[in-house]
């Protein structure tokens, strides 16, 4: 929420366009996002938010355009004044502080609550399993499941799955948080714990990315609401501008919706 | 059943609808079937048993003969090395053939075609004849000089032949089995290791086949038992596996039936032993799946907690 004192952004997008076979599903988005910001992206279905959250870390690659992360440009390197791609694990590299949470959760079935949250850690970024363990315990402590480090994935419910899995990203220590509809796989009374737990990382001042359809998350979490349609951004700003006074007559018909 | 009465009388006043009173009917087709059977197992069994031709008291002195039990190492060694080399060259081809690029999965795919579509006897005999096609066995570049040379006679003995026959017709079974195990771990778990910095192997390793494991295992037990089953093959090339063993017995006592039943009875243990080990490894990779079952036990870093 300090953004303020920033003045170079951690993401930086420009002019995003996304193709599948011939449908454009992103027809040019700009974007930049300060350190510390949050920033929730709303739109209809099919307006292209989740994809191009997908594109940051380059789980899709873009047709055109470029996106930087943290100064570093996702999925490519320069080399001798030319752009090059990047192969598997170059990107791997760059994707290690980015940590993403999925609608689905996609914890790992066959590990415990803490296995999933130190795989990563210790896997990737080469901690010892001691120390890993610990900021688990700390991490799971956090989203409030401690007692459920050595339960698997089948046995928890979805709410407690996703903050796991919400555990399991900050383990990885990330400078972007990418949500992806965090809440929309979850039966409505267990949406409640997850955006409790979305709220206080926010109000830590962790950068987050968040695609969702929560609006009231939008209105009291966000720092600035994005709302997308057909591929664009049609309206930006910050949360009680877009939402009490949208100006876009398909930002309007949005949250006519929800009122 | 039809002397008593309809409803159970009501115990305390309890309503006689409540299932806690209901009595299951008395199984008597159920029984009929079951001593039937019994009958009809026993009474094999003494034919079996008094048949002078199964010949039980040679069955019984050639069990552990020297040379049966050389032949069963034999069989039992081919097994694992074959499909161990088999397994492995298996989970290579599955993943080439998954590979987005042409050259890797095409050629996987002209490997297991060939394997798969032609009969493994006629592959043993071919490998165990291949000094008349090629009769030296060269390393050499392209196109340019030899590094080294043998002859193929010296290469490829009745041992070699059957590893190499039957490994790699395995790799080409396998390689199928491994490529739909990985097919069946959801789309979203390899995005995740992605998304997570892992690369392709580390997650392979460690989030795609331990998951995979848990529908390549039954099948995986199947081809273990075929395999077994199949190192009797390699007794027309000359190899002294179990069945070979026994042959080169009744040749010499021409006790044909007690012989086989020797190699037959040896097989099914095997088979049977390998079917306990299979359920276990079962057990073992579909941890995680049952929704009521125990938590793992804790590292012991866990204490403060609770």
């Amino acid at each position: 929420m300090t953004a303020a004192a920033a003045t170079t952004p951690l993401v930086k997008a420009r002019d995003i366009h996304k193709s599948f076979d011939h449908l454009e599903v992103l027809k040019g988005i700009d974007l930049d996002v300060m350190p510390g910001e949050v920033v929730v992206i709303l739109g209809p279905s099919g307006s292209g938010k989740s994809t191009f959250l997908r594109c940051i870390n380059h789980l899709e690659a873009i047709n055109k355009g470029f996106i930087e992360v943290d100064g570093e440009q996702i999925g490519y390197r320069m080399r001798n004044g030319r752009l090059q791609k990047l192969t598997g694990n170059g990107i791997a590299r760059q994707r290690r502080k980015i940590g993403m949470v999925f609608q689905q959760f996609n914890l790992y079935p066959h590990m415990t609550a803490l296995e999933n949250v130190i795989e990563a850690p210790i896997g990737v970024h080469g901690m010892n399993r001691r120390d890993a363990t610990t900021e688990a315990l700390e991490l799971l402590d956090r989203v409030g499941l401690s007692d459920k480090a050595a339960s698997y994935p089948r046995q928890l419910s979805g709410g407690q799955q996703q903050r796991v899995a919400i555990a399991r990203a900050l383990a990885i220590k990330p400078k972007l948080m990418l949500f992806d509809e965090p809440t929309s796989a979850l039966d409505p009374e267990l949406v409640g714990e997850v955006l409790t737990t979305m709220r206080d990382l926010a109000r830590q001042g962790l950068t987050m990315i968040v695609v969702t359809h929560e609006i009231g998350f939008a209105r009291e979490a966000a720092d600035r609401v994005v709302f997308m349609d057909g591929g664009k951004i049609v309206e930006m700003g910050r949360p009680e501008e877009v939402m009490d006074n949208p100006r876009h007559p398909r930002t309007q018909a949005f949250l006519a919706r929800f009122l | 059943m039809s002397g008593k009465p309809a409803i159970a009388p009501p115990s305390g006043g309890a309503d006689p609808r409540d299932v806690v009173n209901a009595h299951a009917p008395f199984p008597i087709g159920r029984l009929i079937l079951w001593a039937v059977t019994a009958v009809i197992v026993v009474d094999f069994g003494l034919i079996v048993a008094r048949n002078e031709n199964f010949g039980w008291p040679v069955v019984a002195a050639y069990f552990f003969d020297r040379t049966v039990l050389n032949g069963l190492s034999v069989s039992l060694g081919l097994t694992v090395v074959a499909m161990v080399i088999g397994t492995a060259l298996g989970l290579v081809l599955a993943i080439a053939r998954l590979s987005k690029d042409t050259l890797a999965s095409s050629s996987a795919s002209l490997f297991i075609w060939f394997f798969r579509g032609t009969p493994l006897l006629v592959q043993l005999i071919f490998w165990y004849n291949l000094s008349t096609l090629f009769p030296q066995i060269s390393l050499a570049i392209p196109f340019g000089p030899t590094l080294a040379s043998w002859e193929t006679n010296a290469v490829i003995t009745p041992v070699t032949a059957a590893i190499v026959g039957l490994a790699l017709n395995e790799a080409a079974y396998m390689a199928e089995i491994i490529r739909g195990g990985l097919l069946s771990v959801d789309r979203g778990q390899a995005e995740t290791a992605e998304a997570f910095g892992m690369t392709k192997g580390r997650a392979l390793r460690r989030i795609i086949i331990p998951q995979a494991m848990r529908s390549i295992v039954p099948p995986t037990g199947n081809q273990l038992i075929s395999m077994i089953k199949a190192t009797s093959l390699v007794s027309v090339i000359a190899m002294a596996d179990l069945l070979y063993s026994v042959q080169s017995i009744y040749n010499r006592t021409f006790e044909i039936i007690p012989m086989l039943l020797v190699a037959v009875l040896w097989y099914l243990l095997i088979t049977s032993i390998l079917n306990v080990g299979q359920s276990y490894i079962e057990a073992y990779y579909s941890r995680g799946e049952r929704r009521d079952g125990a938590a793992a036990p804790l590292p012991a870093a866990q204490e403060a907690s609770h």
